[in-house]
């Protein structure tokens, strides 16, 4: 990983001199080791700050949004899962490609601190990332571990590592690669349950939602100038609560409202300060959007029709929902 | 506030017996906006629209709900009333207490209880109602007619004849569709190139009329008034303004192996070739399939012989853009493949025939010059057997359930006319039932069985087996109750009818909605017949269900007259229950332009002011005119930037939670 941070501030600030792009889209380091977060750099000189390492999960694309509303062009790094959500966003003409140069980054993997903190980690200093091992600096000594053993949810069950839009690369050659898993398992698990037990599993997970919001900041799907929860004329807000279950439902709503569009890129769950499996919502519309209406992945392309928003004769009937079972 | 009446309708005793109309009608008075409230026997009657009228204005009402029938039925009637009292009519609403309450309800207390609640909900989306004034546009006074068959020749002539331009697009390369390979009609067996031949030169002449053969409809725009069309014109390889139809390239062409359509490829014809003598226009076509110039670059016979300098093998399709204000559909059918039909021996034996190739050796013009010989051996046939229904009324996933009407009478005609012309043969026909619902058409029958002495077996046939030349055909007499086994020469089959195969993508580009059976839907079947439900594409003939030709030149009249109804306007006036996009809350995502049907969202760079932030992006706008009112593009918004007047998101969560209450 080091050496793909080197790649990009080398590329990065040859750019820049010679007047390729005006800003770099990136990361630089937080507050603390395990939280590199989004930052442009437009002078060579501050590209020193440029970090990228197991914890730079943070996806960059949709800044691309408000970024290329400015004058100039923006230097943006994706790693190949953001790639889907920046084709997503040039689909629904919120990017103007025109205004990126995209850099596709190499990625072995990003980790999750939350599991790393359940095997007893805190206050790390420092990392090595040696292939498939992980040896973290900590003040309380070193710690090694599995790299795949302490993967982001969203890395155990990566959709690939082929970027789906770049200008150039900057991948080195042995860049480790690892075993992924069945990203619907846990959602056939609750398809398993009784609805009962579905509902309470449900009732539970979204009853520690504090609403702040955060899953909707990060989507890239959710990218509405004024969100319907925002919108006063929608019924919906300033209004107060019947119950709990009215909360449960912006999650619900806003399932819905990305169906056809999710790319998957689980940023939902991942920056979800209560950890509610979020994204199990949309990868169940995914799971039964492939099984209904053939493969489909959100972002692969900028072109073509979702499923959602095309009319085709061998289209699914309502009925099938009946025989299903559901209700 | 709104100042509301509500009107409950007895329907006679189809509402008052199941629905408590005095209990309705003083409930809806406790609702908010309601000022007066009352019930009358017939609400669509002089008396009762006279009593809206006289209630609109005593009480000053700025909106009125009729509990009553379905709005499909007296919506518009309703909507005039408050118009004529001065009332916006889009201030009026519907509460259907017939269809969805009264009708399927038995016992009283329960549906007066539904019929309060149905009251309501349009109370309380009346509420929110706001006057909505429907916008206009221009009618281009021209008439597109997509086939050249009977059925767009007629409809084509009798808008033409009113003084409107028509365009016919034809797909093959002459006028006249199926009509022109029959041989004789029933009932009356006068000839159908007799009848048809004049009315193709009357297209072909009538200053109003242009024809594109050869040519096939690409795309469409627009809407009722305004459809803008791309027509291909497929290269003939023979320019039509030079030739003068000698016939001479088609004589010395060395290339005739290919089969004749027109012939249902019971002969050869040329590589360059027109379909039949009296085609229209008479211009030949060169099948690049067929043809060795374009097959090798060797050849070049038709252009050395051509005197006019006609030939041109360099011709490429050119793409005609025109403009209309009415489309006709008429597209026509063809009989069905007969591959899956095994046990007929259709594919094995060249004695098994369709009726339509039967036509064709039957008609003076055809491979046999009219005489019925059989294809095998051009031997004339002693023992002809008919089998109907073959792919009609059937219960087999190969065939087509419904009737195709015409078989019957056609192979009454056949049977006939055999047996006038060799009075020695012997005729069988195999039939489930014989159908002459027709002016003219049971006595037709009759006459082939009393007078012609046609042995008509009612059953099916199971199997016909080729042994020595001979076809032995096994089938059921059910009313001997038997089985009988005839020894034919020759056997006919009544294949089934099904709609031109190109129907179905021109019902795709037209939104043209079509039946499980790729016949075209018309608007109602009983009081629209000739109209699809999209405004401004009419139905003529065979595409909209099987029928004779009698029935089509009928239906294409009526299609015309309703053509003639719409050109005859200079405005249309439109539909303003139509899209509207909230440009502050628009992403300009694009979704809604994806799933739009009618092609009426497209995306502009405006200038947004939002709260005072201002702002040029790309949003969302509808075209008022080409917009259906259908509501996909709002349920997709993923902000509700969409809505739809008349039926906005607030109207119809006041419904859902009046219904609640």
């Amino acid at each position: 990983m080091r050496r793909v941070r080197d790649m990009m501030r080398s590329r990065a600030g040859e750019l820049l001199k010679d007047g390729a792009v005006t800003r770099v889209l990136g990361w630089k380091s937080g507050e603390f080791y395990y939280d590199p977060t989004p930052s442009f750099f437009d002078t060579e000189e501050s590209l020193d700050e440029l970090v990228y390492n197991g914890f730079s999960a943070a996806m960059l694309s949709k800044y691309l949004i408000e970024a290329t509303k400015k004058e100039g062009r923006v230097l943006v790094f994706l790693k190949p899962c953001d790639t889907y959500s920046f084709n997503h966003l040039l689909k629904e003409h919120k990017v103007d490609r025109e205004k990126t140069y995209v850099i596709g980054v190499g990625c072995g993997g990003m980790l999750d601190i939350e599991k790393l903190r359940a095997l007893g980690v805190k206050g790390i200093e420092s990392m090595e990332e040696l292939g498939e091992n992980l040896v973290i600096h900590t003040l309380y000594g070193d710690k090694k571990f599995a790299r795949g053993d302490v993967l982001l949810e969203k890395c155990a069950t990566c959709k690939g590592l082929e970027h789906k839009a770049s200008d150039e690369l900057a991948v080195p050659d042995e860049l480790w690669e690892w075993e992924t898993s069945d990203r619907f398992a846990r959602v056939s698990e609750l398809e398993g349950m009784t609805s009962g037990e579905r509902f309470a599993f449900w009732r539970g997970e979204l009853s520690r939602c504090i609403r702040c919001n955060a899953c909707r900041n990060a989507c890239p799907v959710c990218s509405c100038n004024k969100c319907v929860f925002d919108n006063p004329r929608s019924g919906v807000i300033a209004k107060a609560n019947a119950d709990t279950f009215e909360e449960n439902m912006f999650h619900i709503i806003r399932a819905f409202h990305v169906a056809g569009r999710c790319t998957d890129c689980g940023e939902c769950s991942r920056v979800c300060p209560q950890n509610i499996p979020l994204h199990l919502l949309n990868r169940k519309f995914i799971k039964d959007i492939n099984a209904f209406y053939g493969e489909y992945q959100s972002g692969e392309s900028v072109d073509g029709k979702s499923p959602l928003t095309e009319f085709r004769t061998g289209d699914v009937e309502p009925g099938i929902v009946h025989e299903r079972g559901g209700a | 506030m709104q100042k509301i009446g509500v009107f409950v309708c007895w329907c006679g005793s189809n509402i008052a017996a199941t629905v408590d109309v005095e209990a309705v009608a003083q409930a809806s008075l406790s609702e908010p906006g309601v000022v007066f409230s009352t019930n009358y026997q017939y609400m669509c009657s002089e008396g009762g629209q006279s009593a809206i009228r006289n209630a609109i204005a005593e009480h000053g009402l700025t909106g009125i709900v009729v509990c009553a029938c379905s709005p499909r039925m007296h919506e518009a009637t309703f909507r005039k009333t408050a118009a004529v009292a001065g009332l916006n009519p889009y201030m009026v609403e519907i509460a259907n207490i017939r269809e969805q309450c009264s009708w399927i309800h038995r016992d009283k207390e329960e549906g007066t209880k539904k019929a309060i609640i149905l009251a309501r909900a349009a109370v309380a989306k009346l509420n929110r109602n706001v006057p909505l004034i429907a916008g206009e546009s221009q009618v281009i006074k021209r008439a597109l007619v997509i086939g050249g068959g009977i059925a767009g020749i007629q409809t084509a002539l009798d808008v033409a004849d009113a003084g409107y331009e028509v365009d016919i697009v034809e797909k093959t390369p002459t006028i006249g569709g199926k009509m022109a390979m029959l041989d004789k009609t029933f009932p009356t067996l006068d000839c159908a190139a007799c009848i048809l031949t004049p009315k193709m030169v009357d297209a072909s002449a009538h200053e109003k009329i242009s024809l594109f053969t050869y040519s096939e409809v690409e795309s469409v725009s627009g809407f009722v008034g305004n459809f803008t069309v791309n027509i291909r014109k497929k290269a003939r390889g023979v320019n039509s303004d030079l030739c003068t139809g000698c016939g001479v390239c088609i004589e010395k062409c060395p290339s005739k192996k290919a089969k004749s359509e027109f012939n249902q490829g019971l002969c050869n014809r040329s590589a360059i070739y027109i379909p039949f003598a009296q085609a229209i226009p008479n211009v030949p076509v060169i099948d690049r399939e067929s043809c060795i110039k374009f097959q090798t670059g060797k050849c070049g016979v038709c252009e050395k012989v051509c005197t006019a300098k006609a030939i041109d093998y360099a011709q490429e399709d050119e793409i005609i853009t025109r403009q209309y204000g009415a489309i006709v559909l008429a597209t026509g059918f063809k009989p069905i493949s007969l591959e899956s039909y095994d046990e007929f021996q259709y594919n094995q034996c060249p004695d098994v025939i369709t009726s339509l190739e039967f036509e064709r050796i039957c008609n003076a013009a055809g491979p046999t010059k009219g005489k019925v010989l059989r294809p095998s051996d051009h031997e004339p046939p002693k023992t002809v057997v008919f089998v109907q229904c073959v792919g009609s009324r059937a219960t087999v996933e190969c065939g087509k359930t419904y009737c195709s009407k015409i078989c019957c009478m056609y192979t009454a005609k056949h049977a006939m006319l055999l047996r006038e012309k060799y009075p020695d043969t012997e005729v069988y026909v195999f039939y489930i039932d014989v159908r002459t619902p027709g002016k003219s058409f049971d006595e037709f029958y009759r006459r082939a069985v009393e007078e012609y002495g046609v042995h008509y077996i009612k059953g099916m046939v199971g199997k016909v087996a080729e042994e020595d030349g001979r076809l032995i055909v096994q089938g059921s007499d059910l009313i001997a109750d038997k089985q009988v086994i005839i020894e034919a020469d020759m056997v006919v089959l009544a294949a089934a009818i099904e709609p031109d195969p190109t129907a179905r993508s021109l019902g795709t580009m037209f939104t043209a909605s079509m039946d499980t059976n790729d016949f075209f839907t018309e608007a109602h079947p009983k009081l629209r017949p000739v109209e699809s439900p999209t405004a401004g594409i009419y139905l003529s003939g065979l595409c909209q269900g099987p029928k004779d030709i009698p029935d089509t030149v009928a239906q294409a009249g009526a299609a015309a007259s309703k053509v003639i109804g719409l050109l005859s306007k200079d405005k249309l006036v439109g539909n303003p229950c139509v899209a509207a996009c909230n440009e502050p809350l628009c992403n300009g995502c694009s979704t809604c332009e994806l799933v739009c049907p009618y092609g009426a969202i497209t995306y502009e760079e405006h200038l947004v002011v939002d709260h005072g932030v201002r702002e040029t992006r790309r949003v969302s706008c509808v075209n008022e005119a080409i917009c259906q009112g259908c509501g996909a593009c709002t349920v997709t918004c993923p902000s509700g930037a969409m809505d739809l007047k008349g039926f906005t998101n607030l109207q119809i969560m006041a419904e859902v939670d009046a219904i609640c209450r």
